[in-house]
């Protein structure tokens, strides 16, 4: 009986992590509620690095992305986005979009511009990063599960 | 190697077969020998299929070097960069190493033509052989140069993995290594001891589902002759295999047993890291568990550097011989050698002390270094993904135009079809690292488990240790 009951409470403790497990997946992040902006951004595209390399947009807003090669030919597409553009080198290139999509995308160079060039990468976050967000959620859980095992 | 695997023959110990045999039990599940299905059983024993994959991996191999030396200088269109660092990496992290060990270590085309020469032949061994045939000194055995090669390699990765004449002489420089060694030492020295990727594939094929072991050790005890360990190219005794780190898979043994005695064992993932009491496998030592934290330190740096949106970062780590590569390079070595290392001793220790443990502080990280394979593993795949797959399309590219030179050879010179990973690569890798974390977790709760302490004292700092590292992977990686 006594067994039994032990076994009941570690699967119920068990199912409660699961169940923890299933909210952190699928639970809405709250978002705050802001209004949607036009942003503009001029980014520098210099030899294996974009200056600013780091942008940060809310969902919904318009944004313009001014690219300005300072030494080669230059691209710019943004990964989960359908979008490329090019610059040469002491001109401009714009993009235009609506930043629809919520999470932390890489953009890349398009044209190779050297032997980094695969690895010229720059970041577009847009809203919070909800899978960052769950991931570390669910490692938490992970390291509470192996610590319950632990101390049973 | 360990001591229980050259003893026994290099130092003329005679091994406890019954040490061996308790050892050898499951620990979880049964094996299934492949050797013992006959379909599969031809093709192990003949040396026929295995010469052919790696006379065709040698050919592909000076391929590769000539198209790195003579071929464009743009990394993107040079065969050797794209072949090598996206090919072949993605396919040892992807496939060779996590299902089959160190598989990729029979087929591997650089120790062959010293093999060779120091055998006199290519299949067996004929009267007039080459080289010294020395023992490798024992204060260089272990795995220490391999740690510091992969280090050596992290230090130039930017230009290594970038520049096609620089990759061409590292293969070059590693082919004249292992060609030499085989001259001056006896056996697989390179392979053993000095191959960067061989250490990495080592200590990674413990987690692996394949091994080879023998069957019977009493028929080994009663066999004086030792055909197995006489023919092994690697100068390994099967029978006291306590896992697959050092075996290179090369089938010597199954083809020499004249009893027929040798397993080629599929198994369950991980078993290596565990003995079959679920204690602290016997054959983890201090060189390997620092391997593994390079390794760790690695994925980190290479991460940040190849994967991250600092471009400074990336510029220093090509500059090479710059004031701001020195500092790249002291940041990679503390990170490696301190920070690394460092916070590990810090969680064993906390974990020693809050469990009252007198065990000494080396022997005890030693002990909980087998937590940190899982954990590597799946860094590396999760960061391989990111790193490898939205450059597919330069594969299918450089097979049509391997030299840059404007060829056409099979109509897929202007192929940009590239896996569509965006979506799905950022969720992958996060499930990547969380299976990591969990199974670590598991090996700490289950080295932990036969203490007198409760395990929660044991195992909770080294779980946070690697709980950090997955967090750091993760904001790396889809941050």
């Amino acid at each position: 009986m006594r067994e039994t009951w032990s076994r009941w409470v570690s699967d119920w403790r068990w199912a409660v992590l699961i169940c923890l497990a299933f909210l952190v997946l699928f639970l809405p992040i709250p978002v705050n509620a802001t209004t949607t902006r036009e942003r503009i951004f001029h980014i520098q595209a210099s030899r294996f690095e974009y200056s600013p390399a780091m942008l940060s947009v809310n969902p919904g807003d318009r944004v313009t992305i001014e690219l300005i090669a300072t030494d080669v030919v230059h691209g710019l597409s943004i990964d989960g986005y359908d979008l490329e553009t090019t610059a040469n080198p002491g001109q401009t290139a714009r993009l235009t979009f609506i930043a629809d999509r919520q999470g932390s995308f890489r953009f890349r160079c398009t044209v190779t511009c050297g032997n980094m060039h695969p690895f010229m990468i720059g970041k577009l976050q847009v809203g919070q990063n909800a899978l960052l967000w769950r991931g570390a959620l669910l490692a938490g859980l992970v390291l509470i599960a192996g610590a319950w095992r632990a101390w049973k | 190697m360990n001591k229980l695997q050259e003893a026994p023959c290099l130092e003329g110990v005679s091994p406890d077969y019954n040490e061996i045999a308790s050892s050898l039990r499951p620990p979880f599940g049964e094996r299934i020998n492949l050797f013992s299905f006959p379909w599969i059983r031809p093709l192990l024993q003949s040396r026929w299929p295995q010469f052919l994959i790696r006379a065709l991996a040698l050919a592909g191999f000076v391929f590769t070097i000539a198209a790195g030396l003579f071929g464009s200088r743009v990394g993107s269109h040079n065969f050797a960069i794209i072949i090598v660092w996206i090919a072949w990496w993605t396919a040892l992290k992807l496939a060779f190493i996590p299902l089959g060990g160190r598989s990729w270590c029979s087929i591997c085309p650089i120790p062959l033509p010293g093999e060779w020469l120091q055998q006199g032949g290519i299949f067996t061994k004929s009267r007039q052989r080459f080289g010294l045939n020395l023992r490798w000194p024992k204060r260089l055995k272990g795995s220490w140069l391999q740690s510091s090669g992969f280090l050596l390699i992290g230090l130039f990765s930017a230009i290594t993995l970038t520049d096609a004449r620089v990759t061409a002489w590292v293969l070059l420089g590693l082919f004249g290594l292992a060609i030499g060694l085989s001259l001056v030492f006896e056996r697989r020295a390179f392979c053993s001891y000095l191959c960067p990727i061989g250490g990495f594939s080592g200590i990674y094929a413990k987690t692996a589902p394949v091994e080879v072991r023998v069957v019977d050790t009493a028929i080994c005890a009663a066999h004086s002759e030792k055909t197995c360990y006489h023919n092994c190219p690697w100068g390994l005794y099967p029978v006291a295999l306590r896992d697959s780190a050092q075996c290179g898979l090369c089938m010597e043994c199954l083809r020499s047993c004249p009893r027929d005695n040798i397993a080629i064992n599929l198994r369950l993932f991980g078993t290596d890291l565990l003995n079959n009491t679920g204690q602290v496998s016997k054959s983890s030592r201090l060189d390997e568990a620092f391997l593994a934290l390079v390794m760790l330190g690695s994925a980190l740096a290479f991460s940040a550097v190849f994967i991250g949106p600092w471009g400074s970062l990336k510029s220093a780590a090509y500059a090479i011989g710059s004031s701001t590569w020195l500092l790249y390079g002291m940041g990679f070595l503390t990170l490696n050698l301190l920070v690394m290392p460092g916070f590990f001793a810090l969680a064993v220790w906390a974990s020693q002390r809050w469990a009252g443990s007198k065990t000494q502080l080396r022997r005890a990280i030693t002990g909980q270094s087998p937590v940190l394979l899982p954990l590597g593993l799946f860094a590396w795949i999760a960061f391989t993904i990111s790193f490898a797959f939205p450059k597919m399309n330069y594969v299918l590219s450089v097979l049509s135009d391997p030299l840059g030179w404007g060829w056409n050879l099979l109509g897929t010179a202007n192929t940009t079809w590239s896996p569509e990973v965006s979506g799905f690569s950022p969720m992958l890798q996060v499930t990547l690292l969380l299976i990591g974390l969990y199974w670590s977790t598991s090996v700490a709760h289950r080295l932990a488990k036969t203490g007198n302490q409760p395990n929660i004292q044991k195992t909770l700092p080294v779980m946070a240790f690697c709980m950090a590292f997955s967090l750091a992977m993760l904001w790396l990686l889809v941050g």
